[in-house]
C-alpha cells in the first residue's frame, strides 16, 4: 500500500485574497482614514510602493463571552524554585507576565493597532478609489493606432540581415546527417570488405583496387554534399502587431514668482505628483513636462523646477503661450492625451488674466483632456480665480479649479477634481 | 535496489516523492507493528503561502469566505514576514481520509517528523478517541464543509454580501457557546443535511410562531400560562436556541446559524483534548523515528536534526521565564505519555501505590484505553504521576479578588500532590473556563424579550466585550435581550440590556 502523495503546490495560489478583499472592503472606511494620513505623513514621491496601514483593534476585534479580571482564579505553573506550601505574595500588577496573574488580556481587551502592509495595487486603488480621468473615451475612439515589431518564430525567407544562425545551422547539420547517411553505411560495408579482402589477396589484386576505386569515388559524393544550401536558411519572422497607444503628456505649469513660498511649492508639488501617479494607472507611457513661470515662463528640468526660487512679478500667460508651443512642436494631440494642472497663488498681472482665459479657451482646452487649476492660498480667491470661473462654467467637461489652502485640502481637491462624473 | 549496500531509508537533506513515499511506507510498517489504528491518509505538498491560507480557515481545506479569515491571514503573514513565528511544521484535518499538510521549505527529515507526528499519531488518535467519535464524524466533514461554502456563497448572490456578513460575525460573537456540552449531537452526514435542508425550512418556520402565537388557548388558565417559562429548561446552546426560536429570521439566516453552529461543534472535541491529542501525536513521532532509528533506517545526522527540533517542542519553559505563556501542551502531554510507559515498563513503588491498575501492566494496552476513553481534564486527573509533578516542579497559586495577596495553595510535596493534580485538571475543564451563559426566559406574552443568565463559576466577572457580544445577541434574535448575573445576596439583577425593535419588512 503505498500512501497518496498530492502536491498542491500550483493550485489556487490565493486561497486567502478572497478573503483579504472581504476585510479591506469592510474595513474601506478606516482603510482610506488610514491612506491619506500616510500621505500627509510621508514624500509623495514614495507613494508607489505599498503601505503599512494601521487599523484600530477595537474596530476589528472579534468579540466572545469571556471571563474577565476578579472572581476566584486557581492556575498551575511549573518550574517551582522558592515556593512553598502557604506562601503568599503581593500580586502582580495586573496584565504582566508574572506568577500568578492571568494570560494576556482575551481578544477585543486592550489589543493594540492592527497592523498589515497592503500591497502597491491594493493601496493605489484605495487611494484612487472611485476617481476617473475625465474624457477618457473621447480620445480613445479617435486615437491612431501605433504598431509594435513582434517576434514571431522563423521563416525560409527573409533579409540577410535576419537569418537566424542557430536555426540555418541546426538545419544544415540535420541535412547533412541524413544526405550523407546512406554514403556513410556504404564506405562501412565496403571498408569492411576492402580489410577482409587484403587479408586474403595481395595488396595489388584487381579486387582490391575495385573497392579502392569505390570507396575513393563514395568519398568524393560524400564531400560534394554542401556544407550549406540555400534550403537551409531560417531567417527570425518579425510581424507588426496593432499597438493602442496610451500615452500621455502632463503639463505642469507653476508660478515661481515671489509671492509663491516654498511651502506653496511643496504643495504644488504634492497635487502634481498625485496627479502623475493618477496618470501612470491609466497610461501606459507619460511624460511630464515642467513648465515655470514668473514673468517668462521657461520648460526646466523636475529639480529646478521645484527648487529653484525666482522673484518678480507674474504673467500668466507666458507659461500657456509656451505650452501650446510645445504640444505643436512636440505633441500632436492625435498621438498623445494632454493634461494640463496649473498651479498658483492666483496672483496675476491684472491685464493678462483675460489673456490667459482666452488662451486657454480657444487654443488649449481643444488640445487636451483636461486641464485643472489650483490655486494655492488661504485668503481670498485671486483675479485669476474669477477669469477662469467664466470657463469652467462653460467648459465644465474640460476645466476644473479648485482651492488649496493647507496640505490637509491636496487629498480632497485633488479627489473632487477628478471625481467619477455621470456624464 | 540501494538498500543492500545500506540500510538507510534516503539520504540528504532535499526531499523527493519518492522519498516521502519510502518514509511514509517504513513509518507506517512501524506504526502497525505498535498497532496503531488510523485512518487512510493522504499527504499534501504545500508552500509557505498555502500554509498561511491554511492557517486562516483553521486548517480547513475548503471554508466559506468571511473577513475574519483575511483579518487572521494578514495577521500571520505580517508576523512571518517579520519573523516573529515560523509556521507550524504541520497541520492536519480530522477527516477520513486523514489529510496531512507538508510544506516545501522543510527538509526530508521534518517531512518524516511531520509523517510520523500527524499522518501516524493524530490521525490515530483521530479514530480512537471517544470525543472525536461523538462528537465529529470524519467521513462528512469535508463535503459539508463544501456544502456550508456553496450554501453561504449562494445566500451571498440571492441576499448581498453585508447582509450574509453581519449575520456571520453575530454567529462568529456566539460561536463557542454555540455547542452542546454534553448533550450528544447526531453526526454530521452530508446527503441527510442536504435532504432535510428543504424540510426542515418550511417546519422551521412553522415552529417558531410559537412566539407569535399571543392569545392564550381557551382551555389554559391564565395563571399558569404566566408562571410557564419559555423555554422550560434553561438552555446552554445559545445559537441552536436562536435558529430554533428566534421568530424573525429567514429560513436562511436559520441555516447560516446552524452551519456555524455545526463546524463550532465539530472543533469542541479538539479544544479539549489538547494535551492528549499533542502529546500523543509527539510520543509516537518520537517513538516511530526511534524505532527506525534502531533498525538501522535512518542515519545520525537525520537523528540529531529530529531531536533539535523535537526538544523545541517540548520545551517548557519555568513561570518566571520571558518566554512563559502557560503550561505547553506538547511538554505536558509528551511527558505524560512517556511517564505512562514507564510505569508499565519500569514501576517503582510510588507508582504501584499511586497506579496499581496499570504499573506493570501491558503498555501498549494501557495506552489504548487512556487515549481512547479520556479528554485533558479526566486524563490528568487519572494519569498525571508526582514524579512527573517534581519533574515539572508544578505549583498552584491562588488567586482570590477579595484577598490581598496570591497564595500558593500546593505544590509538589506529598501533601500537595492530590490538590495540584486536581487543580491542573479543572484548568482544562471547559466548562469553567468558558462563562455559563443560559437562555432563561422568553417573554412570549410581553415584548419577547430574551432574558440569558450569567451562572459565575468562582465569581469570575464577564469581560466587557460581553456588551458588544450581547448586541450580536439582539441582532439575531430581533427583539430586546437582557442579560442577568446574580448579586452576591443571590438575586439575578439586570446587568445588561440591549434593545431591539426588528420588524419585518413589507
Amino acid at each position: 500500500m503505498t500512501v497518496r502523495i498530492v502536491d498542491r503546490r500550483q493550485d489556487s495560489r490565493n486561497k486567502s485574497s478572497i478573503n483579504r478583499g472581504r476585510f479591506i472592503r469592510r474595513f474601506k472606511g478606516q482603510i482610506r482614514q488610514a491612506v491619506a494620513d500616510a500621505i500627509a505623513k510621508r514624500g509623495i514621491r514614495d507613494l508607489e510602493s505599498g503601505e503599512k496601514i494601521g487599523v484600530p483593534g477595537r474596530d476589528i476585534s472579534e468579540p466572545q463571552f469571556h471571563h474577565g479580571q476578579g472572581g476566584v482564579r486557581e492556575r498551575v505553573h511549573p518550574g517551582n524554585d522558592r515556593f512553598a506550601q502557604g506562601d503568599e505574595m503581593a500580586r502582580p500588577p495586573s496584565g504582566g507576565q508574572g506568577q500568578g496573574s492571568g494570560k494576556a488580556s482575551p481578544d477585543g481587551e486592550g489589543m493594540d493597532e492592527f497592523v498589515f502592509t497592503l500591497t502597491r495595487d491594493e493601496f493605489l486603488d484605495i487611494f484612487f478609489d472611485e476617481l476617473a480621468l475625465p474624457n477618457l473615451v473621447k480620445r480613445q475612439l479617435a486615437r491612431i493606432d501605433d504598431f509594435k515589431r513582434m517576434r514571431a518564430g522563423y521563416t525560409q525567407n527573409g533579409v540577410p540581415t535576419n537569418i537566424n544562425l542557430v536555426r540555418t545551422m541546426r538545419g544544415a547539420a540535420g541535412r547533412r546527417v541524413a544526405i550523407g547517411g546512406p554514403y556513410a553505411a556504404r564506405l562501412r560495408r565496403l571498408q569492411a570488405e576492402l580489410e577482409a579482402a587484403l587479408d586474403l589477396v595481395p595488396p595489388d589484386a584487381e579486387e582490391v583496387e575495385r573497392l579502392q576505386r569505390e570507396i575513393a569515388c563514395l568519398k568524393a559524393q560524400r564531400e560534394a554534399i554542401p556544407f550549406i544550401d540555400p534550403f537551409d536558411l531560417r531567417y527570425s519572422n518579425r510581424i507588426r502587431v496593432p499597438q493602442p497607444s496610451t500615452q500621455a503628456v502632463m503639463f505642469c505649469l507653476m508660478d515661481v514668482s515671489g509671492s509663491m513660498d516654498e511651502a506653496k511649492k511643496q504643495m504644488a508639488k504634492r497635487f502634481f505628483m498625485l496627479l502623475y501617479l493618477f496618470l501612470n494607472r491609466n497610461y501606459e507611457h507619460i511624460e511630464v513636462v515642467f513648465i515655470r513661470h514668473h514673468t517668462s515662463a521657461e520648460e526646466v528640468d523636475e529639480d529646478n523646477f521645484f527648487h529653484s526660487r525666482e522673484t518678480g512679478g507674474t504673467i500668466v500667460s507666458s507659461a500657456l503661450k509656451l505650452m501650446i508651443e510645445i504640444i505643436g512642436e512636440r505633441y500632436s494631440s492625435q498621438a498623445w492625451n494632454i493634461y494640463g494642472a496649473q498651479a498658483s497663488d492666483g496672483d496675476n498681472w491684472n491685464d493678462d488674466s483675460p489673456v490667459c482665459r482666452k488662451l486657454l479657451a480657444e487654443s488649449i482646452l481643444p488640445l487636451v483632456q483636461y486641464f485643472a487649476y489650483i490655486e494655492i492660498t488661504e485668503g481670498e480667491p485671486q483675479n485669476l480665480w474669477y477669469e477662469y470661473q467664466e470657463l469652467a462654467a462653460s467648459q465644465g467637461g474640460l476645466f476644473a479649479q479648485q482651492r488649496i489652502a493647507g496640505p490637509a485640502d491636496i487629498y480632497p481637491v485633488f479627489r473632487e477634481l477628478f471625481r467619477k462624473r455621470l456624464v | 535496489m540501494t538498500k543492500k549496500r545500506s540500510q538507510l531509508i534516503a539520504e540528504g537533506s532535499d526531499w523527493t516523492l519518492e522519498a516521502i513515499a519510502q518514509y511514509d511506507a517504513e513509518i507506517g510498517r512501524v506504526a502497525r507493528n505498535y498497532g496503531l489504528d488510523t485512518y487512510r491518509h493522504q499527504l499534501e505538498i504545500i508552500t509557505a503561502e498555502q500554509m498561511m491560507d491554511a492557517y486562516a480557515a483553521i486548517g480547513m481545506p475548503v471554508y466559506y469566505h468571511h473577513w475574519s479569515f483575511g483579518k487572521h491571514f494578514l495577521e500571520t503573514e505580517n508576523r512571518y514576514k517579520r519573523g516573529q513565528m515560523g509556521l507550524a511544521y504541520e497541520i492536519v484535518i480530522n477527516s477520513d481520509p486523514c489529510i496531512a499538510y507538508l510544506m516545501e521549505e522543510n527538509t526530508l527529515t521534518m517531512q518524516a517528523l511531520v509523517i510520523a507526528h500527524a499522518a501516524y499519531g493524530h490521525n490515530s488518535f483521530f479514530k480512537g478517541n471517544h470525543m472525536f467519535k461523538q462528537w465529529t464524524s470524519a467521513d462528512a466533514i469535508v463535503d459539508y464543509l463544501v456544502f456550508a461554502r456553496n450554501y453561504i456563497a449562494e445566500c451571498e448572490e440571492r441576499h448581498g454580501v453585508d447582509a450574509v456578513e453581519s449575520l456571520i460575525d453575530a454567529c462568529h460573537a456566539l460561536s463557542n457557546l454555540g455547542v452542546d456540552r454534553y448533550k450528544r449531537s447526531p453526526p454530521l452526514s452530508l446527503l441527510k443535511e442536504k435532504a432535510r435542508q428543504q424540510e426542515r425550512e418550511a417546519y422551521l418556520q412553522a415552529q417558531v410562531n410559537d412566539l407569535w402565537r399571543t392569545l392564550p388557548r381557551r382551555d389554559l388558565v391564565v395563571e399558569e400560562a404566566e408562571e410557564r417559562r419559555f423555554p422550560a429548561e434553561p438552555e446552554e446552546n445559545l445559537l441552536y436556541f436562536v435558529e430554533k426560536n428566534a421568530p424573525l429570521l429567514e429560513p436562511w439566516q436559520r441555516e447560516i446559524i446552524r452551519i456555524v453552529r455545526k463546524i463550532g461543534q465539530y472543533f469542541y472535541p479538539q479544544r479539549q483534548t489538547q494535551v492528549m491529542n499533542e502529546g500523543w501525536a509527539t510520543f509516537w513521532h518520537y517513538t516511530l523515528l526511534n524505532t527506525l532509528y534502531d533498525e538501522g533506517k535512518v542515519s545520525d545526522g537525520f537523528m540529531l536534526e529530529f531531536l533539535q527540533s523535537h526538544t523545541n517542542v517540548v520545551y517548557q519553559p519555568p513561570y518566571n521565564s520571558n518566554w512563559y505563556s502557560g503550561i505547553n501542551p506538547y511538554a505536558l502531554g509528551f511527558a505524560m505519555w512517556q511517564d505512562i510507559r514507564r510505569i508499565c515498563e519500569r514501576p517503582d513503588d510510588e507508582d504501584r501505590e499511586w497506579f496499581p491498575d496499570i504499573a506493570g501492566s501491558d503498555w501498549r494496552e494501557t495506552f489504548d484505553f487512556a487515549m481512547r476513553n479520556f479528554k485533558d481534564e479526566s486524563f490528568i486527573a487519572q494519569y498525571l504521576s508526582p514524579r512527573l509533578m517534581r519533574e515539572f516542579r508544578l505549583f498552584a497559586v491562588l488567586d482570590d479578588d477579595s484577598k490581598p495577596n496570591l497564595k500558593v495553595d500546593a505544590i509538589h510535596n506529598t501533601q500537595g500532590y492530590r490538590t495540584l493534580r486536581q487543580k491542573l485538571a479543572e484548568q482544562y475543564n471547559l466548562g469553567s473556563s468558558d462563562p455559563n451563559i443560559q437562555v432563561w426566559n422568553v417573554d412570549l406574552r410581553g415584548d419577547r424579550a430574551l432574558t440569558l443568565r450569567h451562572f459565575a463559576h468562582q465569581r469570575r466577572p464577564l469581560a466587557d466585550s460581553s456588551l458588544v457580544v450581547l448586541e450580536h445577541m439582539a441582532s439575531l434574535w430581533g427583539f430586546n435581550v437582557r442579560l442577568e448575573h446574580q448579586a452576591r445576596n443571590g438575586d439575578w439583577v439586570l446587568l445588561a440590556e440591549r434593545k431591539t425593535e426588528r420588524r419585518r419588512q413589507a
